[in-house]
């Protein structure tokens, strides 16, 4: 559980985490696994078209949750269930500890759920007087070990045989062999007499049919299945977003949940219960049993049109399955009680702002879970979203105003770029990268090397090099960003050769182009971005253009989607919005699909070339061949690396405020560039350049890392 | 899809999840194979915990509760009781049809009748609103199901029907696929955890 109340106390736990070596093995080894089991899983389905009728039939449930309960209500209590609505944490506990004492309920036992660890269920219950057993391995272990799980569907990952061998010898009093075989064993035999005894059983529930009253548990172990069955009460506790209004519903989830989770095709048991059914030890031969729904907030929150979408959350954990951070730290410091970055998002809600602040900052914005999410949600944006709120309800952090004042004024802006490169000219040593870097301003940055601010920006030098085209068939606007234009024009300018290379092509370069204004909506400035995404709209007006053309991945992706979020309350705006979005485009998408450059244009002798995919290009934007393609056109030989689409760890301000995080992902990026054996690199996208070409300068390995254009300008055929 | 091909295809699926099937031309058939498995599973201990595992008092305590071979066999059809016993008592078995709660530390068999088998995923269907039925097919270290052949249908769409009908009143029905397992201990598989350890499906050919 993360509790950090400083983002400096909640740095050192990072640090402290990434120290844990078997944590990160074993999250490694996961992380890779995962990514085959969950491909051989989907291999016969056509998963992007389940996540889409799963979200779809989320949403229409999500919008009538209060009227299928009360449908829910009628059919399970025609059969014998009683079923309550708690508004908070404290009532559903409460609920619970009332049915128990009703009941002469001495213990208890439990299945895994997670709307029960939402409320810390076991502590109210054990400060009431029962003795409480969780019953799933993993959430029996943790719970022996006084610790929330880091994982949602593998609570004890972060564990090793040996701790949990220890963990069973102090529980049995006898010595415990570290065969997992056997362990499991062990617990098996442990927790039989707990069943036998329990007066109670508490459940989650993965479904709640309205139609009929059921409630639908997924399990693997078979727990859910004893503990539902051998005591003689039964009360399941589950968030109202469980409601679904027909047993299709669930069946479509469940095509999907295992598969998602872990790679399973379905899991050992499904359980279906209707109402109450015969229990012997029951003084009325029927097993008491009720459901109690949790509210919580969720109510309201399906009525929020920006955030209504966690609620179609199903709870299958590949949101943390992939993300490189959680990889890097787990669980308990990525995450409070929901964990992943459902929980990054969940737990401003669920738990409050307090727990929330420094965790939500933490996102690295690559997109990894939003493109696995069972349920189509669109993390990235939310977590930004929390953010935000959280920023505008407790005031923002000064430098976070301050940068929002500076990209808002575009002159201001470039004006101090302009002088920054007069500032510099003591740190840079006359080479392209910033030497002696002052300590106190960048620390914990000497990992990578950064940039120095080129001579003379894009922008000065776009009227001398501007190509004159006569009878242009198309219009294209070039769209730089911030770090083309003022550290990387040569980018721009190979971008330019290479689309002048076909004819008919006329090209601007409006002038009043500021930043996109990703970098503050990664700061959580959603009213200084607003602003910065008028003003580039009016500036580019793009009635002009037939394409916006950029060679930055983030830039292309944030103009493209985020913009037309950025409105969505402002209808003219929107509008506005939607038609300059329609025209973005990538480059390597431009000169292959517009301009259908192929391998005529070429010459000069081949190399090996790997490859690194932005992942505001292959997840933001959905290209991923475009780029390989055209490397391959030019006449280079592509030599794919390992994790190719896994953020290098750039994320731009996310670097600077966690260096630690940073560093090792692109430690991780380097080793699997270098396992290649090519000693050239490119890619799409001028924050990844600046982080692997920084990263290998600061390790003083020579691999030459470049944009995709330029690999392209320097193999045109001169005409 | 023809019942032969669904047949092939719940085979193969169930195989993938650690399942053993084998199809039975008749319940005779069937009865003498769940004997066999009985007498040829380990002595009367529980296996499951591995007796030489060393457990706590209480946990030690529920190896009493078990002396003799037991299959229990709740809710079978007259036909299959009747071959059941005899295969039973040939092979000195001792046989239950209810009565679960007093062998809450395990049995060796619990016999089950399929209502329904679901080929995509290799899963076998079981309505158990009888208490010993569910128990059966839960405390058991080995349980065996009798699927019909003609009961397997190609995916739980495909079934969706009858479930919605069977919830229209009190209903306990489990989608069991494979033996109980985890993976909560270094991502290691482990089969059995609290259900059976092993799942047999026996699939009954049509006449
Ligand atoms: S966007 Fe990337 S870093 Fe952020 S939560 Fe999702 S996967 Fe993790
Ligand atoms: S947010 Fe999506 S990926 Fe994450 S647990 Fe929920 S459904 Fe699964």
């Amino acid at each position: 559980m993360q509790d950090a109340t400083t983002l400096k106390e909640y740095r050192k736990q990072l640090r402290e985490a990434l120290e844990n070596d078997f944590q990160r093995q074993a999250l490694d080894n996961f992380a890779v696994a995962y990514r085959t089991s969950r491909a051989n899983a989907f291999a016969d389905i056509d998963a992007p078209e389940l996540i889409a009728e799963i979200a779809a039939a989320k949403d229409e449930s999500i919008g009538r949750l209060e009227e299928l309960f009360q449908e829910f209500k009628r059919h399970a209590e025609a059969a014998g269930t009683k079923v309550h609505l708690a508004a908070t944490a404290h009532e559903a506990n409460e609920i619970i500890a009332r049915i128990g004492k009703e009941n002469n309920v001495k213990t208890i036992v439990k299945s895994k759920s997670m709307t029960a660890e939402e409320t810390h269920l076991n502590d109210h219950l054990e400060a009431q007087g029962f003795e409480v057993t969780e019953t799933d391995l993993g959430e029996w272990i943790i719970q022996l070990r006084h610790e929330g799980p880091t994982h949602m569907v593998m609570p004890a990952i972060h564990l090793s045989r040996y701790q949990v061998a220890d963990l069973f010898s102090e529980v049995t009093h006898k010595q415990q062999d570290v065969d997992i075989q056997k362990l499991v064993k062990v617990a098996r035999r442990e927790l039989r007499p707990k069943f036998c005894q329990a007066d109670m059983g508490i459940s989650g529930a993965n479904f709640a049919i309205a139609a009929t009253g059921t409630i639908g548990l997924i399990t693997n172990e078979g727990n859910g299945r004893l503990t539902t069955t051998l005591p003689r009460v039964h009360v399941a506790l589950a968030g109202v977003d469980k409601l679904m209004p027909t047993l299709h519903d669930a069946l479509r989830i469940i095509r999907c949940l295992p598969k998602n989770a872990t790679g399973q095709a379905i899991t050992s048991y499904v359980t279906w219960i209707t109402g109450t059914v015969p229990c012997e030890p029951s003084p009325r031969g029927t097993k008491v049993k009720h459901v109690v729904f949790l509210d919580n907030g969720r109510l309201a929150m399906a009525r929020d049109p920006e955030f209504k979408q966690v609620l179609r959350c199903i709870r299958c954990g590949a949101c943390a399955n992939v993300c490189p951070i959680y990889r890097l730290v787990g669980g308990h410091k990525y995450g409070h009680v929901y964990i992943g970055a459902i929980g990054l998002v969940a737990t401003y809600f669920f738990h409050g702002r307090e727990k929330a602040k420094n965790l939500v900052q933490n996102c690295l914005n690559c997109g990894a879970c939003k493109a696995v999410c069972a349920a189509g949600i669109d993390l990235p944006t939310l977590i930004k979203e929390v953010h935000a709120r959280i920023q505008d309800e407790e005031g923002h952090p000064l430098y976070s105003t301050a940068v929002g004042q500076v990209l808002k004024n575009r002159k201001l802006f470039h004006t101090m770029l302009k002088s920054a490169r007069l500032l510099q000219k003591p740190i840079t040593g006359g080479t392209p990268y910033l030497r002696h870097l002052p300590m106190f301003l960048f620390k914990d940055q000497d990992f990578r090397a950064l940039p120095a601010v080129a001579d003379e920006a894009f922008r000065d030098k776009w009227e001398r090099i501007k190509p004159r085209v006569a009878d242009a068939k198309l219009k294209v606007a070039l769209f730089s960003g911030c770090v083309q234009d003022f550290v990387y024009p040569e980018q721009m300018e190979a971008a330019v050769a290479v689309i002048a290379s076909k004819p008919g092509v006329a090209m601007e370069y409006p002038m009043g182009q500021s930043c996109c204004g990703l970098p503050l909506q990664m700061m959580g400035e959603k009213q200084a971005g607003r602003e910065l995404a008028a003003h580039n709209m009016n500036a580019i007006d793009a009635q002009d253009f037939d394409y916006i053309v950029t060679m930055c991945a983030s830039c292309a992706s944030y103009l493209k989607h985020g913009y037309k979020r950025l409105f969505a309350d402002d209808p003219a705006m929107a509008y506005k919005a939607a038609q300059f979005a329609h025209r973005v485009i990538d480059f390597s998408s431009f000169v292959r699909d517009v301009l259908g450059i192929t391998d005529e244009s070429f010459t000069g002798p081949s190399k090996k070339v790997t490859y690194h995919a932005p992942c505001h290009l292959c997840r933001g934007l959905g290209v991923t061949e475009a780029p390989r393609a055209l490397l391959g056109e030019a006449g280079l030989e592509y030599v794919p690396a390992t994790e190719e689409d896994v953020c290098c760890g750039f994320g731009g301000t996310f670097s600077v405020k966690f260096p630690e995080l940073s560093k090792e992902l692109l430690g991780k990026k380097l080793a699997n560039l270098k396992a290649t054996g090519a000693t050239a690199m490119a890619t799409d996208c001028p924050g990844c350049i600046m982080q692997i070409r920084g990263g290998f300068e600061a390790e003083k390995t020579p691999f030459e890392v470049r944009h995709v254009a330029e690999y392209l300008a320097e193999r045109l055929k001169r005409k | 899809m023809t019942t032969p091909n669904l047949v092939e295809k719940l085979t193969a699926k169930a195989g993938l999840v650690s399942a053993t099937v084998r199809c039975v031309a008749s319940m005779d058939e069937a009865m003498a194979y769940v004997a066999d498995v009985c007498v040829g599973k380990e002595a009367c201990q529980i296996l499951a915990s591995g007796c030489d595992a060393p457990l706590s008092g209480t946990a030690e305590a529920l190896c009493e509760t078990k002396q003799d071979k037991i299959i229990c066999a709740p809710e079978m059809p007259d036909e299959a009781m009747a071959a059941l016993s005899a295969h039973c008592a040939e092979r000195g078995v001792k046989l239950i049809t209810s009565g679960m709660r007093a062998h809450l530390g395990g049995i060796d068999i619990g016999l089950t009748m399929a209502a329904a088998g679901i080929a995509e995923t290799g899963t076998v269907v079981i309505r158990s609103l009888n208490e010993e039925v569910r128990l059966a097919s839960m405390i058991a270290e080995i349980h065996i199901a009798v699927l019909p052949a003609r009961a397997i249908v190609a995916d739980s769409y495909a079934l969706e029907p009858r479930l919605v009908e069977w919830m229209g009143q009190p209903d306990f029905t489990a989608f069991v696929t494979g033996p109980s397992r985890t993976a909560d201990i270094e991502r290691v598989l482990a089969l059995g955890v609290h259900g059976p350890l092993e799942l047999h499906i026996l699939i009954l050919e049509d006449k």
